[in-house]
């Protein structure tokens, strides 16, 4: 199996699901709008590259073991506090982008992601801009670094840097998993696994 | 036997599921229609990739033409741009503002209401209802409204 493309599909779903906890909780109307939106999308970026990979895209998502996801760990953390998840939205849209873009050539599907990506991006750029000079989202952005770095190649690192303003550090990499993924993974298959074998929706 | 056209006519009976104002074929999701020795092969592109609707529309084409053979290309071929000149204008007179075409919404940034015209119209949420559109409020007519989001 293509392990950047799964990483790619693994990425989209569980930050997708990470966005969607702040449906109906998000500090404005708005907001609650704009993350459950935006997790749908993600989800079903994720769906359509499983559906590259395998001919059953539910089984990839749902029914393996927490330690056999390729999910970088910036989109494992669970961040119930508003500035540390629009940091990650934002360090999170960057290194996407970078990532896409090297993917478009040889993966179409990855060009029709691209364009819906766009949406994101402004989305997570205007609340960079509001909240740029504020300490913590300053400081958030300092914490998550090193883990945005994971999401993209070694070699895509530099880039990044260079795009976020920030000196290249260790990072946090694909393989390692946050306290916080095992009780993800256990509510998110949940209802999967309550399911008897071969059960038709 | 049936033809081409007939299948083509078939589809653009059948209205999106979210947006009933226009067909699947306005909507531009069906890249085409091969009709050979009584068999027909139906190409189907989604739209937006998150968007529930996909599989109910697969299905719609499977039940509007009996045999059909389905097949979803999840490439890059559609954008907002495929979406035809007829179906643009029943998203307007639906009071829905039709997605403007890539290039011309790259340059200018306009959005214009689609009840009075006016461009003074301000952005409310990038992200609407469904995964294809945004919230805008027109200063001039004082109504809010949907508008397709251009890709």
């Amino acid at each position: 199996m293509n392990e950047l493309l799964l990483g790619l599909a693994d990425d989209e779903l569980i930050i997708g699901w990470r966005d969607s906890e702040w449906t109906g909780i998000a500090p404005v109307l708005e907001e609650d709008v704009a993350f459950s939106s935006i997790a749908q999308n993600e989800i079903g970026h994720a769906r359509a590259v499983y559906e590259l990979l395998t001919d059953d895209a539910d089984a990839l998502a749902f029914d393996r073991a927490p330690s056999e996801y390729r999910c970088a760990p910036l989109v494992q953390l669970r961040l119930l506090e508003w500035a540390h998840t629009i940091a990650r939205r934002w360090l999170y849209e960057v290194a996407d982008e970078i990532r896409i873009a090297a993917l478009m050539e040889t993966v179409p599907l990855a060009a029709k992601i691209n364009r819906e990506e766009a949406y994101h991006r402004m989305h997570a750029e205007m609340w960079r801009e509001r909240l740029q000079d504020e300490p913590r989202f300053r400081a958030a952005v300092e914490e998550l670094w090193p883990y945005a770095l994971g999401v993209v190649l070694p070699e895509q690192r530099e880039e990044l840097a260079s795009r976020v303003g920030r000196d290249e550090v260790a990072a946090v990499e694909r393989g390692t998993f946050d306290d916080s993924f095992a009780a993800l993974h256990e509510e998110m298959t949940m209802v999967r696994r309550s399911a008897p074998a071969g059960a038709q929706w | 036997m049936v033809t081409a056209e007939q299948v083509w006519a078939a589809l653009d009976e059948i209205p999106d599921p979210e947006i009933p104002v226009i067909s699947l074929v306005d909507l531009g999701v069906i890249r085409s229609v091969d009709v050979s020795e009584g068999h027909v092969h139906v190409e189907f592109t989604p739209t937006f990739l998150g968007c529930p609707a996909l599989e109910f529309m697969k299905r719609a084409i499977e039940d509007k033409v009996p045999g059909a053979d389905v097949e979803v290309v999840q490439d890059d071929s559609w954008s907002t741009d495929k979406i035809t000149a007829a179906g643009r204008e029943k998203l307007r007179e639906a009071g829905f503002a039709p997605p403007a075409p890539r290039l011309v919404q790259l340059q200018s940034q306009v959005h214009r209401c689609p009840y009075c015209g006016s461009t003074e119209t301000k952005l409310e949420n990038l992200f609407g209802p469904t995964p294809c559109r945004s919230l805008r409020y027109c200063t001039s007519c004082r109504q809010p409204f949907e508008q397709f989001k251009t890709i």
